[in-house]
C-alpha cells in the first residue's frame, strides 16, 4: 500500500476507525481537535456515532456507557480536558470496562501551553483518577508508530477489559508523515463480551447486565480489588515494550519516551560522529514501565551513568531510577512547560558527563 | 381463585433498603409496571445513580449500569446511541440530576436524547444524610442549613420540570407526586406517558416525581406525605410542562 502524508491526530482516527472503533465522545481542546472532526466526517460513513459531548466530564462517562453496552469506543482531548476525564477513569477501570483514551498532551499546569509536553507522565501511569487502579499506557514516538499501536491498544482493553491510554504529544498530533495503513488485523483472541448490557431476555440463560463500580461490602470490594491487581500483574508479565536503540556496548544511555526519543536518536548519531558510544531504552509501554529492560540496560558494566530526557520537571526520570535502584547515576535533562531539547544541548549534556 | 394483584417480574425478590414510609420504593414499583405493561423489559435498559436509589440495579429485574454523580444520562446517551433499539431510563435524585448533574441533564435534553429520566424531588440529600439540595425549600432545616435555608445566601430552589421544559429537545415533562393514591396513579400515567415518548421517539421525557424523606426531614411516614402536600406542591406545581 502506498504511503501517504498525515497529520498525526487524522491518522490516529483513522487507525481508530481501521481498528473497529465505531463510537467517539469528545469535546474539543487544542491541539487534539483534528481527532475529533476527523471522527465527525468518518463516523456516520461507517456505520458509527460521533457525538460532540458538552464536556470531557460527559463524554467519558458517554464512553462508560457505550463500553457497557459491548461496543469498540474511544474519545481523546489533551491535558486539561483528560484531568475532567480522571473521575471517569477511574470507574471505567473499576467497572472493567474497555475503551481507549487518547491525550495529546500540552504544557501544564492548569490551562498551561498549547505546544506539546510530557507533563501528564505521573497522571497517566500513578493513577490520575482516584483508588489502586491502572491503565494500560501506549507512548508511540511518531505518526506510524501511533497507527501501528491503535488496533492492539483496543485489543488489549477488550482482552483485559481496562481502559487504555495512548499517550502522545501536541508534536505528534499536528506534525505531518508519510505513514501506511496495514490491513487491521487482530493479533488476539478476543473474548465475547457476555458481560455487556443489551436488553436482558431471561429465557436467553445469561445472567443480567450489572455494569457497576460499587462494593459496598468491605470483602467485596477486596474480591474486585484482587481481582484487578492480578490482572496488573499478568499485565506487567505480558504486555510490557520498549526499543532498545544502539545500546550494544555503549557508554552512555538515554532514556525517553514519545517525540523525545527521536531527538536523542539525533544525538546519538553527533555523539557517534565523535567517537562517543550512546544507546537509548525507549518505553512503548509506560505502563506497564519496562523496569527489567531499563535496569539490565543502564546496569551493563560499561555504561557508565544514564541520561533521561523528558519534557517535564522529571517525571518518568523516577521510575528510571527505582529500576536502577541506585546501581548507576541517573541524570536529568528537561524542563517543565513546553521547551523541547535540541539534539544539540543533549550532546552536550552527555559530553559534561564524559568529563565529569 | 383468581389474582387480582401480583408483583411485577420486573422487580427482583431482593429486600429494598429503603427507610420506612419512603417513596422510593413506590416509584420503583410504577417504573417497573411501566415497562412491564409495555412490554419492553427485554430492551430496556436502567442507569442508576449515586444517592438513595444507588443500588438500583439490585431491585430493577433487567440490564443495569450504575452511574459516577450525577452522570446518569450521559451514561444513558451512550447506551442509546450503541443500542438504538433500546429503552433507555435514568433514576436520579434531586442532588444527583439538579446538582452535579445539571449540566447532563440539561444537554441530554438539550440533544432531545432519546432517553426518559425518572427524577425523584424529596427536597434534600437522603444517602449522605439531609444535606440541603438545590430543591431545599427556603426556610427548611437541613444538616448543612441548620437555620434553614436563606435564599440571600443560596438562593431559592430550582424548578426542574419547569426550566427542562423550555428546552426544544424535551418531548415530555410532567411532574407528579407520590403523596396520594390519586397522585401516585397519576404518577404511573406520567411515567407510562415518558416511555411511550422515548419509544414514539420523540424525544427526551422526564417525570420529576415529589417524594418524601422522613428520616431525613425527622417526620413520621404520615407527617412527611402531610408536609410534602403543604409545602412542595405549592411551590412545585404538579402537571404536564411539555408535550410534543
Amino acid at each position: 500500500m502506498a504511503k501517504k502524508l498525515m497529520k498525526g491526530c487524522e491518522a490516529v482516527a483513522e487507525a481508530a476507525i481501521q481498528a473497529g472503533c465505531r463510537f467517539f465522545f469528545g469535546y474539543p481542546i487544542t491541539p487534539q481537535n483534528d481527532i475529533p472532526e476527523y471522527m465527525s466526517a468518518r463516523l456516520p460513513k461507517v456505520g458509527g456515532c460521533f457525538l460532540q459531548a458538552e464536556s470531557e466530564v460527559a463524554a467519558i462517562n458517554m464512553v462508560y456507557g457505550a463500553s457497557g453496552s459491548g461496543a469498540r469506543v474511544m474519545t481523546s482531548s489533551s491535558s486539561p480536558g483528560v484531568s475532567l476525564k480522571m473521575e471517569g477513569i477511574s470507574y471505567l477501570a473499576a467497572a472493567e470496562l474497555p475503551c481507549v483514551i487518547v491525550n495529546m498532551m500540552r504544557g501544564g499546569p492548569g490551562l498551561g501551553s498549547i505546544q506539546a509536553s510530557q507533563g501528564d507522565y505521573f497522571q497517566t501511569t500513578k493513577g490520575g483518577g482516584h483508588g489502586d487502579y491502572h491503565v494500560i499506557a501506549l507512548a508511540p514516538s511518531s505518526v506510524q508508530e501511533a497507527i501501528d499501536l491503535m488496533q492492539d491498544a483496543f485489543d488489549l482493553a477488550d482482552v483485559y477489559r481496562t481502559p487504555v491510554m495512548m499517550l502522545a504529544d501536541g508534536i505528534i498530533g499536528q506534525m505531518m508523515e508519510p505513514v501506511e495503513f496495514h490491513p487491521a488485523e487482530s493479533k488476539r483472541v478476543l473474548p465475547e463480551k457476555t458481560w455487556a448490557a443489551k436488553g436482558w431476555d431471561a429465557a436467553s440463560g445469561r445472567p443480567r447486565a450489572i455494569i457497576n463500580s460499587l462494593y459496598i461490602e468491605t470483602e467485596e470490594l477486596q474480591e474486585l480489588n484482587d481481582r484487578l491487581q492480578a490482572r496488573y500483574d499478568a499485565i506487567k508479565a505480558n504486555e510490557t515494550r520498549c526499543e532498545l536503540y544502539n545500546c550494544d556496548n555503549a557508554e552512555i544511555i538515554l532514556t525517553a519516551y514519545g517525540t523525545i526519543s527521536r531527538i536523542c536518536k539525533s544525538a546519538i548519531a553527533l555523539a557517534a560522529q565523535e567517537g562517543i558510544k550512546v544507546g537509548l531504552v525507549r518505553p512503548i509501554t509506560i505502563w506497564p514501565f519496562p523496569t527489567q529492560e531499563v535496569h539490565d540496560v543502564i546496569c551493563a558494566p560499561n555504561v557508565k551513568a544514564a541520561l533521561n530526557v523528558e519534557v517535564s520537571a522529571g517525571q518518568m526520570l523516577e521510575d528510571v531510577r527505582l529500576a536502577v535502584n541506585g546501581e548507576k547515576t541517573v541524570e536529568f535533562l528537561g524542563r517543565p512547560g513546553s521547551f523541547v531539547p535540541t539534539a544539540e544541548d543533549i550532546l552536550n549534556r552527555i559530553k559534561e558527563m564524559r568529563r565529569a | 381463585m383468581a389474582t387480582i394483584f401480583k408483583k411485577t417480574p420486573v422487580l427482583t425478590d431482593t429486600i429494598m433498603h429503603y427507610c420506612p414510609g419512603c417513596g422510593h420504593g413506590i416509584v420503583h414499583r410504577l417504573v417497573a409496571e411501566v415497562i412491564d405493561e409495555l412490554g419492553i423489559a427485554d430492551r430496556a435498559i436502567g442507569v442508576v445513580p449515586v444517592g438513595c436509589a444507588v443500588f438500583g440495579y439490585k431491585y430493577f429485574n433487567i440490564d443495569v449500569m450504575e452511574a459516577a454523580h450525577g452522570r446518569a444520562p450521559a451514561v444513558a446517551t451512550g447506551i442509546k446511541r450503541v443500542h438504538p433499539d433500546s429503552i433507555v431510563f435514568t433514576y436520579q435524585g434531586d442532588g444527583d440530576l439538579a446538582s452535579i448533574g445539571a449540566a447532563e441533564i440539561v444537554h441530554a435534553a438539550h440533544r432531545g436524547e432519546k432517553i426518559t429520566t425518572i427524577f425523584i424531588n424529596n427536597a434534600i440529600y437522603g444517602m449522605t444524610g439531609g444535606q440541603m439540595a438545590p430543591t431545599t425549600l427556603v426556610g427548611q432545616k437541613t444538616t448543612t442549613s441548620p437555620y434553614g435555608r436563606d435564599k440571600d445566601h443560596c438562593g431559592s430552589p430550582i424548578r426542574v420540570a419547569e426550566m427542562l421544559a423550555t428546552i426544544n429537545g424535551a418531548a415530555y415533562i410532567e411532574r407528579t407526586a407520590v403523596n396520594s393514591t390519586a397522585n401516585i396513579i397519576k404518577t404511573k400515567r406520567a411515567i407510562k406517558n415518558a416511555f411511550a415518548a422515548q419509544m414514539e421517539r420523540k424525544g427526551f421525557s422526564l417525570v420529576e416525581v415529589l417524594s418524601n424523606c422522613p428520616t431525613n426531614w425527622g417526620m413520621s411516614a404520615v407527617e412527611s406525605m402531610e408536609w410534602l402536600e403543604q409545602n412542595m406542591i405549592p411551590y412545585y406545581p404538579l402537571g404536564v410542562k411539555k408535550e410534543v
